[in-house]
């Protein structure tokens, strides 16, 4: 990448497999720890400690899982497409794992999302599913995960796959603002955005803030999950290339 | 804490089986998600290890 000097340097270190192999072996350590103390804390205060809601009584806890994973859904979707536009535009192997890594983890997110929000709406809407648009825009989320995780499995070529699974996330991510906004260009249901950044929460304290440790939460443990699968399937194609070998060896 | 007894948590006013369903859904899905990959590896390593192997023995 000799003359092209307008991207930093770091760029093409991400570039490189075998150093996103190395870095990501450090970082793993502390993201799983962080993860593992946050989810119990926030588990814990969302359980026994925060207050029930005054309206909802005790079910509202359940929002402690579903606000956090209809927040990680959405996030893990948006950088599966902008990897999967790097991969496009740079031709950077390492984008393109990092996209097929994160399809299997937001689909079963989107799937939390989706089912503690139907468990949630039995006793507060009295109803499992209702055809919401903040409902439906859901689960196109979820079918569109699943496309993208079908493109990978049907073709053999890998940066075929790579590049007909990065257009259509790319056209799916059209569907994030139509979730966001759904509750607010469509009547619903569904009640409008818990957190914002602009405005305070209209929770108190003692109900947030759980709230905000499980979603940080959510984020560590997405990362170690996204850092041990782009770690696989960085040993699986790259197993032709001499350090890889060397670490199996040594193993 | 917001329960007096363990059967008042457990039960949570009649919400018992909604909450509980659904951080039984959420958890096993994290814990899935961090210990499919860790299965995956071994056995990829394992794969890889035995190629490896073999492509030593012929040569």
């Amino acid at each position: 990448m000799a003359g092209s000097s307008w991207l930093p340097r770091w760029f093409y270190q991400l570039a490189s497999p075998r150093w996103c192999y190395d870095i990501t072996g450090k970082l793993l350590p502390g993201f799983l720890i962080a993860a593992i103390l946050l989810l119990i804390a926030g588990v814990v205060w969302a359980l026994a400690f925060a207050p029930p809601d005054y309206q909802q009584g005790n079910s509202f806890r359940i929002m402690y899982l579903h606000v956090p994973s209809a927040i990680l859904a959405q996030s893990c979707y948006m950088l599966m497409a902008v990897a999967g536009a790097v991969g496009l535009i740079w031709k950077i192997k390492v984008a393109d794992m990092v996209a097929y890594a994160c399809a299997p983890i937001g689909a079963s997110i989107a799937v939390m999302a989706l089912a503690t929000g139907a468990i949630w709406g039995k006793p507060t809407w009295g109803s499992w599913w209702v055809w919401d648009a903040r409902l439906t825009s859901m689960l196109i989320l979820l079918f569109l995960y699943m496309g993208v995780m079908a493109l990978y499995a049907a073709m053999e070529n890998e940066s075929m796959a790579a590049k007909a699974a990065s257009v259509l996330s790319l056209v799916g991510l059209v569907n994030i603002p139509i979730i966001k906004y759904s509750v607010e260009w469509w009547n619903t249901l569904h009640q409008p955005a818990t957190f914002t950044l602009t405005e305070k929460p209209s929770m108190p304290v003692e109900m947030w803030l759980p709230l905000l440790v499980m979603v940080v939460g959510f984020y560590c443990f997405f990362s170690v999950s996204l850092m041990l699968r782009l770690r696989n399937e960085i040993i699986r194609r790259e197993r032709r290339s001499g350090w890889v070998r060397e670490l199996i060896a040594s193993k | 804490m917001q329960f007096e007894t363990m059967s008042e948590f457990i039960t949570m006013d009649g919400h018992g089986l909604y909450v509980w369903l659904s951080y039984g859904i959420g958890v096993s899905i994290i814990i899935g998600n961090l210990v499919l990959p860790l299965f995956k590896r071994k056995e990829l390593m394992q794969s890889l290890a035995r190629r490896l192997r073999r492509e030593n023995n012929t040569q």
